[in-house]
């Protein structure tokens, strides 16, 4: 079966430099624009860049540790 | 009070629903998709005030009472329940389009009521249509799930009905206004109305509930319950601190539990959960920009979470599966609902362009202007994760990802146009919010595409996109479910009522005996005057039987003289 475009690795390595070449064009754009902080840290370069990206680290982590401690099979509550 | 006005706009649809299994399938169309037009017309007759009074008892009934906020709400309410009836039509049994229905009718009757008795009334209706709804993918599991339902939607009921209780022996007024809390009466009604909001610790009705529904009824379920608890909560308790924290932890509590989550409807419910956190926090902030924020985000919300789960539901009703590790792919063969399940992600996660960055921002710009930073820098992240949980996860889990090798087409006419028409709304909403803007509770001040706005949006977008796809492989899918504070009653209160049971077991049999020995004694007795030898049971000479009526009646004549 013909492979569909989207799903070629030739496309999808373009998708990723699209992507990562959009990332950097979002940040670029942060030299020319007046930012409104309302605290100091939001002042911060590019802060929504790097806050977004580290608290979805953080989410994705914290996330893990809950899932940990409350994960159990799907059937769970069946046995019941 | 003048003519058609006075009629409670949320009334026709109520009864008009129940109407429904009396038609043929072509009626039943005309009417399903034709009452909530006809409340959408009722809802905009009414003026601002009170427009209809009913004395009873000793208080003053108030149907149909108006304002801005109303009138948004009624709105949002009509339009879900067109596209829901549109979605449903021909797949859904009758039973759950009437339940639907009579859902949105309830609710209407909800955002019209001026005094609470006539809430709770409608509130409860709504509750138990709700339940219907569940109840009618006929199915064990929503059986079990609807039961859970309705035993919390009810334990809410009764805290709300004990607070007004208490409010009116307080005040001597009905009349449902902003309250403070600042008696115990209050705290029964913000506890009733948090119930139905999803807010902690009983949130977890939701996710469970909620995803047993058929692939239609969810769409219903997902505009109505949590969407009404934000209108009252708008109404009743602007500026109520507590609001903003318990919204925080409902942000995050969507995001943690939707991440971990493996079926694709629970994770758009835990979704619900998060989006009505931010309503909730921008209400207890109760300034203007924040309360049009929570207002307008409901109205964006009932559209895109719609949206989503229109496009979950086309997936569950074409496949039959319903977890993201059966899923993948899906996008080769359903290119409509791949579209519109990502503009419905694209919307709830407020990107440029979409519904939902006219509206959410405003809440967060309201925690800015407040100087509230430690929460604005929570929203902040919060939005973040609204992309990461269900703005990439659920598109990406369910059209993408690995190749589940399923090739359903695109589902039926009506539920693609269904699908189509939110899309629009989601779109033109983002690209031209003027008229929504015109229809908020208070004069909107706000412009949402600054330069500065699209430049931190797309900022922060984007950069979670990138996080999402590094993580990944911390993401991949389990077959698993997530514990909630539900286990409290489903798995430990079960656990403690078995083992008082058996403990007691041998008490309870004695008991159990005693009582058929008992039992079984006087049905003895009983069988030895009735039984057929009985003598109560012979049959008996007339004669005799006019002797017993002659003394009967020489008593009867004693009596009357003496």
């Amino acid at each position: 079966m013909k492979q569909h475009w989207l799903v070629r690795p030739g496309t999808i390595r373009l998708l990723w430099a699209v992507f990562l070449s959009v990332l950097a064009l979002t940040v670029l754009a942060s030299l020319i624009t007046d930012v409104h902080a309302w605290f100091w840290l939001d002042g911060t370069f590019a802060f929504n860049a790097w806050y977004g990206f580290a608290t979805c680290i953080g989410m994705v982590v914290f996330a893990k540790l809950i899932g940990r401690l409350l994960h159990r099979k799907d059937t769970y509550y069946d046995r019941n | 009070m003048t003519g058609i006005s006075a009629i409670p706009p949320g009334l026709p649809l109520l009864l008009g629903a129940l109407l429904l299994p009396l038609f043929g399938p072509r009626v039943r169309a005309i009417l399903a998709l034709g009452l909530p037009l006809l409340t959408l017309a009722l809802a905009w007759q009414v003026a601002d005030g009170v427009i209809l009074r009913i004395p009873f008892l000793d208080y003053e009934l108030e149907p149909v009472a108006g304002d801005r906020l109303s009138r948004l709400f009624g709105t949002i309410f009509a339009i879900a329940a067109f596209a829901g009836a549109l979605f449903a039509l021909n797949r859904a049994r009758v039973i759950e389009l009437v339940a639907g229905l009579a859902c949105a009718g309830s609710a209407i009757g909800v955002t019209f009521a001026g005094d609470l008795i006539t809430l709770v009334v409608f509130w409860e209706a709504l509750a138990l249509a709700s339940t219907l709804v569940v109840w009618s993918a006929m199915t064990d599991q929503s059986y079990h799930a609807s039961m859970r339902y309705i035993l919390i939607h009810l334990l809410g009921g009764v805290l709300l009905m004990t607070g007004i209780i208490g409010h009116v022996a307080d005040t001597g007024s009905v009349t449902f206004t902003t309250m403070a809390l600042d008696s115990p009466a209050h705290w029964l009604i913000l506890a009733g109305f948090l119930v139905n909001a999803g807010a902690p610790p009983l949130s977890a009705w939701l996710p469970d509930a909620y995803p047993e529904a058929s692939p239609t009824g969810m769409v219903f379920l997902s505009a109505f319950t949590t969407k009404t608890a934000v209108y009252v909560l708008l109404r009743g308790f602007p500026g109520t601190e507590i609001l903003i924290y318990l919204g925080l932890y409902m942000i995050f509590y969507g995001i943690v539990y939707a991440l971990l989550e493996n079926d694709m409807r629970r994770i758009l419910a835990y979704s619900i959960v998060n989006q009505v956190g931010f309503m909730v926090c921008g209400i207890g902030i109760g300034t203007e920009l924040s309360m049009n924020g929570a207002a307008s985000h409901a109205f964006t919300h009932i559209i895109y979470k719609a949206l989503l789960l229109m496009s979950a539901g086309s997936v569950l009703y074409m496949t039959g599966k319903r977890k993201c590790t059966d899923l993948g792919g899906l996008f080769h063969s359903m290119p409509l609902t791949t579209t519109c399940g990502i503009i419905g992600a694209l919307s709830i996660s407020a990107f440029p362009l979409t519904s939902g960055f006219i509206s959410k921002s405003m809440i967060s710009q309201a925690a800015g202007g407040e100087h509230l930073a430690l929460i604005w820098f929570l929203l902040t992240a919060g939005s973040a994760g609204v992309f990461l949980h269900a703005g990439v996860k659920f598109p990406w889990f369910v059209f993408f990802q690995k190749d589940s090798g399923l090739r359903p087409p695109d589902p039926p006419l009506n539920m693609r146009l269904a699908m189509i028409f939110f899309a629009f709304l989601c779109l033109a909403i983002g690209i031209w919010p003027a008229p929504l803007y015109a229809i908020l509770p208070f004069p909107v001040d706000y412009v949402p595409y600054t330069r500065a706005h699209v430049v931190e949006m797309l900022q922060l977008l984007l950069f979670s996109g990138l996080a999402f796809f590094i993580m990944l492989p911390y993401m991949k899918r389990t077959p698993t479910i997530t514990l909630d504070w539900d286990w409290f009653y489903r798995g430990l209160g079960l656990r403690v009522v078995r083992s008082v049971l058996s403990m007691s077991s041998p008490l309870h049999v004695r008991m159990r005996i005693g009582f058929l020995r008992r039992l079984g004694t006087f049905f003895g007795t009983l069988f030895l005057y009735h039984g057929p030898q009985g003598i109560l049971a012979r049959t008996w000479a007339t004669g005799s039987m006019v002797l017993w009526v002659v003394i009967l009646l020489g008593l009867y004549l004693l009596a009357y003289y003496y």
